[in-house]
């Protein structure tokens, strides 16, 4: 990422971002993007435009697009997080652990554990967000070193504890929760739902999402309006680590396994989504709504190509290709509108 | 004197040789065997070092500019899986200099198209390179293939090169050898060396990294910099990647993924700062050094080598966090001095 992240693109506007009734284009264009896929896929397999299928999508979904939730606020702040797999691994292994150690063999009520496991998990999210948080707010760490050094903490971590091979059976009443649906709905979409709509409220609706938005548009001005910048980043990192401790449990309700180095790519593909979802890599810029409808084009176009047999190799061209290619559009389109706005300018001058 | 002697130790070089000195009388002290101040030791983190150094000066050069590339393992592991296959298929028995000259060749056509996707779309860096190192091992993983080339299989002209040289020294029972593939590092190491220090191409990466608007209006072309600047990066990428192979006699595209995170590591420890526009090659080396003590020796110390990549982690972020909070320190100190 630059350094000087003001000068990377051009400049986000914050009243865009501020005003929720407007449909911004990216929204419209993502929009059309998921309907060509959808179209696309259900022409070329049968079995795509299924409800079997969309519901095996809205169990396997949830636990990265958590944590593109999570990139969001983090890229929102003008920083990034590269640590959330670790995190939600290292809390999946702990909460494991808990049933695994803790736990007696037979126990009849596996519900007092499970609350424990599910607090364990928090708590490890929420310490893990707080050390990224003061290592960039109060010690100047740069957000990505920050991340990518605590990334390999958790994972050395995790990866210390366990001494490598994961921690398998849990009870089943955990397991049930990342398998079972509610009113015909897989639970782990209820939990992304909640999150969406937490994140929603706290963007749009709170102070919080205010301060966070404005430091990530412009952190000298923030700091003069008063906002104290070093907790908004904080408290941004700890809600970053906190859902990608839920991700974590939800990988391990739903694999009944929890690993120190489960789902490694997610860190590639959370970023791919939140940028897909028009948010800004250098802050301040950037819609709930637009992360939603890139996890879903990302789920339908990675369940598409599993369908039409792709090599699971050929994935990770697809990921990249997808990345640079949003990028690149992201950029042409924003510098052909600042040159249509320059030239209005320039003729309402004259 | 006194004055040289207090410059040197305002250099973060020295106290990071400060910390590596400690740190082996400390592994030697605890080391029982005896084994951490020994020639064959020696030799070993040598060869480890090898490669390292050549990604390190890597990443230290686009960090200079003011950009993070994560692609370098996947350019090597593309150049050198790619040329190793290339050469096995077609049973070729010439001299190993075409080996080096066709991974180099890739590698430098791979950095090429990072410079031309960051340089022309204004993309940063970083975000970009975690693009195309996908695309990069994708594509080697999916067409080129995926099974390790084993030394049975490997042109002999690379075999026969593995088996050069430059000491070989036997303890007890054990043969240390040092290969003379180093000396495509020190040669690299020189290079880059004076590049940096002393030509106006080198001065232009530590302008472009320190202020990009600043270095265009000083005169310097800026695209033609940062395509150099990549262009030479995946180039020795290339080398180093076909220098991996003769040193572990194989080549497999997974064999450098996640190399990425130690070489940072080791620029950053060795004082090159993240913001750009600063970066020495003597740092890097040291921190190269003390990244390969840790991890070489964790062993002689009695911890365990699932805890590697634990120590890693806490490497980068105590190192950066030294220097970051130097940084802080001194701009509130301005800030003070300014209000006053």
């Amino acid at each position: 990422m630059s350094n000087n992240p003001k000068n990377a693109t051009a400049q986000p506007r914050v009243g865009r971002a501020l005003s929720p009734n407007k449909i911004d284009n990216n929204l419209i264009r993502l929009l059309v993007i998921l309907v060509i896929v959808t179209v696309v896929m259900s022409l070329l397999n049968k079995e795509f435009f299924t409800l079997e299928t969309f519901s095996s999508m809205g169990f396997s979904f949830p636990e990265f697009g958590i944590m593109a939730i999570a990139t969001m606020l983090a890229m929102l702040s003008g920083g990034i997080d590269l640590s959330l797999v670790g995190i939600a691994n290292l809390a999946g292994i702990l909460a494991g652990l808990v049933f695994t150690k803790m736990m007696p063999a037979e126990t009849a009520n596996p519900i007092g554990y499970m609350l424990l496991a599910i607090v364990v998990a928090l708590a490890v999210g929420a310490l893990a967000g707080l050390m990224n948080g003061f290592n960039i707010a109060k010690i100047g760490i740069p957000p990505i070193l920050a991340t990518l050094g605590a990334q390999q903490v958790f994972i050395g971590l995790a990866k210390g504890i366990t001494g490598g091979p994961a921690v398998f059976g849990f009870p089943e009443a955990f397991t049930n929760l990342g398998i079972n649906s509610l009113l015909g709905i897989p639970i782990p979409l209820i939990v992304f739902a909640l999150f969406v709509v937490i994140f929603y409220i706290a963007l749009n609706k709170t102070t919080y999402g205010l301060k966070l938005y404005l430091m990530g548009t412009n952190p000298r001005a923030s700091a003069f309006a008063g906002i104290k910048n070093e907790s908004v980043i904080i408290k941004t990192y700890m809600f970053c680590g906190i859902m990608a401790a839920i991700s974590g449990l939800i990988i391990m309700a739903r694999s009944n396994s929890a690993k120190a180095d489960y789902g490694m790519s997610y860190t590639l593909q959370v970023i791919l989504i939140a940028v897909l979802g028009g948010v800004n890599p250098s802050g301040g810029f950037g819609k709930i709504s637009g992360v939603v409808l890139a996890v879903l084009i990302l789920q339908f176009l990675s369940t598409g190509f599993t369908m039409l047999q792709f090599p699971s190799t050929a994935r990770g061209f697809i990921w990249g290709a997808v990345l640079l290619l949003t990028m690149i559009a992201n950029f042409l389109l924003n510098s052909y509108g600042e040159k249509k706005r320059i030239k209005k300018q320039i003729e309402l001058n004259n | 004197m006194k004055r040289y002697f207090k410059k040197i130790v305002r250099k973060n070089e020295f106290y990071v040789l400060l910390t590596i000195v400690v740190l082996s009388l400390v592994i030697g002290a605890l080391d029982q065997s005896g084994s951490f101040f020994s020639i064959g030791n020696a030799i070993d983190m040598m060869r480890s070092m090898t490669t390292t150094v050549i990604f390190a000066l890597a990443a230290m050069i686009i960090i200079i500019t003011g950009g993070i590339d994560v692609s370098f393992p996947a350019v090597a592991a593309f150049a050198m899986y790619t040329t190793t296959k290339i050469l096995s298929d077609s049973h070729y028995e010439g001299p190993v200099w075409i080996a080096f000259v066709m991974s180099a060749g890739i590698g430098l056509l791979l950095g090429l198209f990072n410079a031309a996707v960051i340089s022309f779309f204004k993309l940063p860096a970083f975000i970009a390179t975690l693009g195309t190192q996908s695309i990069y091992f994708s594509v080697v993983t999916t067409f080129v293939g995926s099974k390790q080339i084993t030394n049975m299989n490997l042109p002999i002209g690379i075999t026969n090169y593995s088996k050069e040289y430059l000491v070989s020294i036997k303890q007890g029972d054990v043969l240390f050898t040092l290969p003379s593939a180093i000396l495509f590092t020190v040669v690299i190491t020189i290079i880059v060396f004076v590049l940096l220090r002393y030509t106006m191409l080198g001065r232009g990466i530590y302008a472009l990294g320190g202020d990009r608007i600043a270095a265009q209006r000083a005169g310097f072309n800026v695209r033609r910099i940062e395509f150099f600047a990549f262009g030479f990066v995946g180039l020795i990428s290339g080398i180093a990647g076909i220098i991996h192979t003769t040193l572990m006699r194989n080549s497999f595209p997974y064999d450098l993924s996640g190399r990425e995170m130690l070489v940072i590591a080791a620029v950053v420890l060795g004082g090159t700062r993240i913001t750009g526009g600063y970066g020495t090659v003597t740092g890097t080396i040291l921190g190269v050094l003390l990244v390969t003590i840790v991890n070489n020796n964790l062993i002689l110390l009695g911890i365990p080598s699932e805890w590697q990549t634990f120590v890693t982690g806490l490497l980068i972020i105590i190192g950066t966090g030294i220097t970051a909070y130097q940084n802080l320190k001194m701009r509130r100190k301005v800030q003070i001095l300014a209000e006053k």
